[in-house]
């Protein structure tokens, strides 16, 4: 009990003190998120919008892998691509084992299966409820697409959402690409590995409740948000 | 301005059904069907629950695969022109999940003809004006299928089809709905509706195609269908009887 009070009162302080080593880590670790995050939309939302609308005979086959990635260990993640861009490895060349950069991709490797199956079915979902209209309207395709992804875009704010709180949270993988480098690749869970594993608690937990902060917050505007479009049975 | 004109003079009307017969389900739901829907026309398909009258408006308007047979619009084959001359409105008004201003706006950004002020004054003739910036989803029943009406006139369709356009409604909306396709009808747009309201066809309708078991068993016109109608089946159909 004791513990979880210092902690409180320790983030407390960390904060209101305005301390510099936290607000570093803080920061990178919401570039990092949303950074992989963005690209993880841009890859995920037109794959996720294309097995919604199109009709090909291994589509289901796709999606059941999709949702099986959904669920990829963060550790094997961070394993596969430090092979592949350690020094040794076929993109070693690239030199971007232990930053930031080979955080996002580990990153998005674990968030693009979430918005690719979860976009999936709220596009699929839009898409089986305006079929016939589009069609009885002759409405072209590039129409179509942007109207399933406006009308559900409340949907795919919560997908985003789920692929935030993948990227926030990891820490198996950023911590074997980054290397959980001080003023480099150091972000919010990996601090809180290295000061538990430093039987400093009291911290650990302080970034905890930091960390559980943030999610908290873009989780509570999400989905108030989402809330108000429900009343307005945009979703 | 070329396209316009095109539009315009494209004429789909006489429409020809020929030996047409469509499987859903591995099921033929309708059966060597065989009419023919007259130009500036209002036909009432007629028929009970599950006998195609539905698939039929839908196949009229190209969204059902046919098994085999044709159907001509004034002697050509369905393509997207003559499916931008078209517009129906579903049993079920299928409205986007936005105003009801959003609603017209989509249409109006697919159809080049159309203007804003068309729009507004399109709401106002269905009596939504004052509805503009209500989620379209939380209008009432038979606001929502106003609201479907009024896009698909916004689209200014040569070929008007309505599936039950009136069903469950209030007589206010009845009577807007069926005032303003009397509208549409007397400015040349050729009406497909489907409709159990015997009244509503007899007020309406100029042809009758009554349907049943997916074969259409009567083509007339309406005044002769209501006053003697030629199989057992309609007779029946007319006085109440439960078809099996």
């Amino acid at each position: 009990m004791n513990i979880l009070l210092e902690a409180f009162k320790q983030s407390f302080d960390l904060v209101l003190m305005l301390d510099r080593d936290l607000f570093e880590i803080l920061f990178l670790s919401l570039k990092v998120s949303f950074v992989s995050l963005f690209f993880s939309c841009l890859i995920g939302l037109p794959l996720g919008t294309f097995l919604a609308i199109k009709n090909f005979w291994f589509r289901d086959n796709i999606l059941i892998i999709f949702n099986t990635l959904m669920g990829l260990p963060p550790v094997v993640v961070g394993l596969i691509v430090y092979l592949i861009i350690s020094r040794s490895g076929p993109l070693g060349w690239l030199g971007i084992l232990y930053t930031p950069t080979a955080m996002i991709i580990a990153q998005m490797i674990l968030i693009i299966p979430i918005i690719v199956s979860l976009s999936a079915q709220a596009i699929e979902e839009v898409h089986l409820e305006y079929k016939h209209l589009f069609l009885s309207l002759v409405v072209p395709s590039h129409k179509a697409i942007k109207a399933y992804l406006f009308d559900a875009r409340y949907s795919i704010l919560t997908v985003m959402l789920a692929g935030f709180g993948r990227a926030i949270s990891e820490v198996g993988a950023v911590i074997i690409v980054g290397g959980n480098i001080d003023h480099l690749t150091r972000v919010m869970t990996t601090s809180i590995a290295l000061e538990t594993s430093k039987g400093n608690l009291s911290l650990a937990l302080a970034l905890g409740i930091i960390l559980l902060s943030i999610a908290l917050t873009v989780n509570f505007l999400l989905i108030r948000l989402k809330i108000r479009a429900k009343r307005r049975m945009y979703v | 301005m070329f396209k316009k004109n095109i539009k315009n003079e494209l004429k789909i009307s006489p429409i020809k059904i020929k030996n047409i017969s469509i499987l859903l389900n591995d099921r033929i739901i309708l059966r060597n069907i065989n009419c023919q829907i007259n130009d500036k026309s209002i036909t009432a398909i007629l028929g009970p629950n599950g006998a195609g009258k539905s698939l039929l408006l839908q196949t009229i308007n190209g969204l059902t695969p046919i098994l085999n047979g044709e159907i001509t619009y004034n002697l050509r084959q369905l393509d997207d022109n003559i499916r931008k001359q078209q517009a129906m409105v579903f049993q079920s008004p299928t409205l986007l999940r936005r105003t009801v201003l959003g609603n017209m706006e989509f249409v109006n950004s697919i159809n080049k003809n159309t203007n804003m002020l068309d729009v507004e004054s399109i709401l106002k003739k269905v009596g939504l004006e004052a509805f503009n910036n209500k989620p379209a989803r939380l209008l009432s029943g038979g606001e929502k299928q106003r609201l479907s009406l009024a896009r698909a006139l916004l689209i200014q369709p040569k070929l008007l089809l309505l599936d039950e356009p009136t069903a469950n409604l209030d007589p206010y909306s009845l009577k807007l709905i069926e005032d303003l396709i009397s509208e549409e009808n007397s400015k040349g747009t050729t009406i497909i509706l489907t409709t159990h309201d015997m009244s509503q066809a007899k007020r309406l309708a100029s042809d009758i195609i009554f349907i049943n078991k997916g074969e259409i068993l009567e083509q007339t016109q309406a005044k002769i269908f209501f006053k003697e109608p030629q199989t057992i089946e309609a007779k029946r159909y007319l006085t109440g009887e439960i078809l099996l």
